[in-house]
């Protein structure tokens, strides 16, 4: 099952974690307790420019070094701490979250046209490939992640996600399947500046991890959300499409719909279907996607799983269900419900 | 006389209490096994292959055949098999020809591999209330879209090579004309017209009774060149350079002189009577750039309007192979596995030469996508595709489509005998004698072969549809919805899959 909500305030004002917090929770009959999590965006302000860098360890005295060695080889990292915590009773800490503030020396990935985060990329891959007892979970800039294995008011807790604010939260209740009781397959999943919420099982995995793995991508996580995020970094960051024709790709229209389109549009589609066969997800999804600028939910092409939208002033609400969106915001102004394979997207500044 | 009569292999008994003395097995047997006299059917069991043509026309089921009644003395290393071809090369000297596919008992993989279905954490989806779609191009497609930024929207600026729009993954495979009747070629046309796919002409040339059927017809050339020409080129929806084929990986063709009568010699054009032999290679292709020259030779032909597809036999090194065809500006690569059909092969070659398509498939795709080109070709499965379920597996493992080729005429009523090399099929499929060929009706085969592609394509959207999958390309290179069931842990990771239970 698994329950997801995210909002962005269009205007950048931002909100505390203390209503996502509630949300979240009274989505409790989608979850298990074995797994929840919130990314906020403006969650850094005085570090903003520096790529937040997070990393589950399971011992920091065995593994810490070999991470500063990789970080140290690439960059700088101008500021780091353990991630606050605070004693939950029922939260075994099984990781010490930590995170790093990092400015990569763009001068050692050249012919690159985006540097920074190249290797930031690399050294994801890198370090979730080669270092036992570390995990990096988050890598974007300005954006936090905060997950464990738990309900979603025990995670909140756990890190008092109240004292954090930013103007976009995702959050994410699990009833986990395929990997439980693991931090690392918490949602959302981070890579750069995206963020992944997802509520279903994707069939194509097989065929969607061997694509992105063909690019340089490492699916790490034992779980098939990863791949999402990846998806959307290759197609929208290093192959330019807009979020609305990454949708596209990943749930495009049916051979039926297109063939009754006009010639323009039908050579569109049909070059995004030729072109992203194996990136097209199949199977029950609901998703959300964050980036520094806006969110973007979506379903699957047949609407296996329940999606939602309100608005109320400048903020836009996505979610598994409606009573979560209420929760939050009492004053709903509108409410809708996408149709499936449709975008609904929130931009900043619109 | 040193070696004797060897024992026969099948035992014809009519049952003289239900044979009605009709005389149609006399009819209808070109291996002159029956004979009539007075009030008897007289058999000569030595000289049938079992085609089966008597039982099926018999209007009593008076008919019975049985296998080696008088067998060998058994041995686990000195097969009947084993002992036979050296009685026949001892008394010849000469290379054994066979027909069909490799008759070796090698296990097949297929058999070894289970598909996946959906319970309860994803929903099955019913083909019958939801769209389902197994639309398939093959072809190449581009590796990244480019768009212009017009205002609001995006503008799309790549252009697409031009591709085959499949309406099921499911084709015909090359069979030549002279290798197959004209009736057999012809009754596949009309199906694959009617199914919304595609069939290969074989290195036979395009008779032009298929004029009508062109646009479903892939046009070969293979290395002796025979009924290629530019009407030939510019007919064919596709043009398919055939490097090698998976019954005989590394060795030519031979049409025997006796198959070429007027009609099968004025479409390939070569002389009335006269043999056929394509030699190994291609004489303008001793590397991979020269076959880059002949890609583009016949792409530069044909106004680089029709996409160019090369087929090789699995062998060894067939993904470092393919990978090279990929760059080749080829648009799609054919692997033939080492059960693939073929009227005649040496024996050694169809039984002890080649891999299994199953793992080729899967070595080729892998090596594709680690070089990132998987998008610069399309690749097709063929040899030993039996059923929907080899279908769905392939594709799994990799292919974008299949070519059946034994499948087809066993549709069309081959009895898989495998003595389509003497030119006397009594199923009027694998022979140019007027009197056999004419017993199959082009009407009646062509609604066979539709019907069979058709049955395989519902049942390959019912195993989608279990496996939560509502579009082909998702099942594609899927090996994930696959397990290996006993299958030794070298070939899974060849394979790329999981054993059952993990």
């Amino acid at each position: 099952m698994c329950g997801i909500i995210a909002v962005i305030d269009r205007a950048g004002c931002p909100m505390d974690g203390t209503k996502i917090r509630s949300a979240l929770s009274m989505m409790d009959e989608r979850g298990s307790g074995e797994g929840a999590g919130y990314a906020v965006y403006g969650a850094f302000p005085e570090f903003a420019d520096y790529y937040a860098i997070h990393v589950f360890f399971d011992a920091v005295h065995e593994s810490k070094a070999a991470v500063d060695r990789e970080l140290g080889n690439w960059g700088t990292v101008v500021h780091e701490e353990e991630v606050p915590t605070y004693e939950n009773r029922n939260i075994r800490k099984v990781h010490t979250p930590w995170r790093y503030f990092f400015k990569p020396d763009p001068s050692l990935m050249p012919r690159s046209e985006t540097p920074e985060d190249d290797i930031v990329m690399h050294l994801v891959m890198k370090i979730n490939t080669t270092i036992p007892g570390a995990l990096v979970y988050a890598s974007g800039k300005n954006v936090a992640i905060f997950k464990a294995s738990g309900w979603p008011e025990d995670v909140a807790d756990f890190y008092r996600i109240q004292d954090y604010s930013g103007y976009i939260w995702l959050a994410h209740n699990r009833y986990p399947t395929n990997t439980p009781g693991w931090w690392g397959g918490a949602h959302p999943f981070n890579l750069l500046g995206w963020s992944v919420v997802h509520n279903g099982e994707i069939t194509s995995y097989g065929t969607n991890r061997r694509f992105i793995e063909s690019y340089g991508y490492r699916c790490t996580m034992y779980t098939d959300t990863e791949v999402v995020a990846y998806l959307f970094d290759l197609l929208v960051r290093r192959h330019g499409l807009s979020p609305e024709m990454a949708v596209k790709a990943l749930a495009p229209p049916f051979w039926d719909d297109i063939d009754r389109m006009d010639k323009k549009e039908r050579t569109l589609y049909t070059a995004i279907r030729l072109a992203y066969g194996s990136a097209m997800m199949n199977g029950p999804f609901a998703i959300v996607v964050a980036q520094r600028d806006g969110i973007v939910g979506f379903t699957d092409r047949i609407k296996l799983r329940p999606l939602v939208c309100g608005t109320a002033g400048s903020r836009l609400y996505i979610s598994s269900e409606e009573a979560a969106i209420r929760t939050m915001e009492p004053g709903l102004e509108e409410v809708f419900m996408p149709r499936a394979g449709e975008p609904v997207i929130g931009r900043l500044g619109k | 006389m040193t070696i004797g009569s060897v024992p026969v292999r099948f035992r014809i008994t009519v049952d003289g209490s239900r044979c009605m003395l009709c005389g149609r097995c006399v009819e209808n047997c070109p291996y002159d096994v029956f004979r009539k006299e007075s009030d008897t059917i007289h058999v000569n069991s030595r000289k049938c292959v079992a085609c089966h043509r008597c039982i099926a026309m018999c209007p009593r089921d008076a008919i019975s055949i049985k296998e080696r009644p008088v067998d060998y003395r058994s041995h686990p290393v000195w097969t009947e098999e084993a002992r036979e071809s050296i009685y026949n090369q001892a008394r010849t000297g000469k290379i054994i020809l066979a027909g069909m596919g490799n008759a070796k008992p090698y296990p097949v993989i297929f058999d070894s591999l289970v598909l996946d279905a959906c319970q309860v954490t994803n929903p099955s989806i019913d083909p019958l209330r939801e769209p389902m779609e197994l639309r398939t191009y093959i072809g190449k497609k581009p590796g990244r879209l480019e768009f212009r930024d017009d205002g609001d929207c995006q503008s799309l600026v790549t252009t697409l090579a031009p591709n085959l729009e499949l309406a099921t993954p499911i084709m015909v495979g090359h069979m030549s004309y002279g290798a197959i009747s004209l009736n057999a070629q012809k009754s596949i046309a009309m199906a694959v017209r009617e199914s919304g796919t595609f069939m290969g002409t074989g290195e036979g040339g395009l008779h032009p009774s298929l004029y009508p059927f062109q646009d479903h017809v892939i046009v070969q050339v293979a290395s002796g060149r025979f009924g290629v020409d530019i009407n030939y080129l510019e007919r064919g929806a596709a043009i398919e350079i055939k490097i090698g084929q998976g019954a005989k990986p590394g060795i030519g063709g031979h049409l025997p002189g006796e198959k070429v009568c007027e009609d099968v010699s004025s479409t390939r054009m070569i002389p009335v009577g006269s043999d056929a032999i394509s030699p190994a290679p291609h004489h303008d292709i001793y590397s991979i750039e020269d076959l880059k020259q002949l890609v583009r030779s016949l792409k530069e032909a044909t106004e680089w309007k029709k996409p160019v597809f090369v087929k090789i036999a699995a062998v060894h090194n067939s993904a470092a192979i393919a990978a090279g065809i990929a760059r080749s500006s080829a648009d799609a690569v054919v692997i033939d596995g080492f059960r693939g059909g073929t009227g005649a092969a040496p024996r050694v070659f169809r039984d002890h030469v080649g891999i299994p398509i199953e793992a080729a498939v899967a070595s080729v795709d892998a090596k594709l996508r680690s070089q990132g080109i998987r998008n610069e070709v399309s690749i097709i499965a063929s040899g030993g595709i039996r059923e929907s379920a080899d279908v769905a597996k392939v594709i799994a493992l990799g292919a974008d489509a299949v070519y059946i080729g034994t499948a087809a005429l066993v549709a069309m009523g081959c009895r898989v005998c495998g003595t389509c090399y003497r030119g006397l099929c009594p199923w009027g499929i694998a022979t140019q004698r007027p009197d056999l060929v004419a017993r199959l009706d082009p009407e009646v085969a062509s609604r066979n072969v539709a019907n069979l592609i058709h049955a395989w394509t519902l049942e390959l959207s019912e195993l989608m549809g279990a496996a939560g999958i509502n579009s082909i390309e998702s099942l594609r290179g899927n090996r994930d919805r696959l397990r290996g069931y006993l299958l030794d842990e070298s070939i899974m990771r060849v394979l790329d899959v999981k054993p059952v239970g993990a």
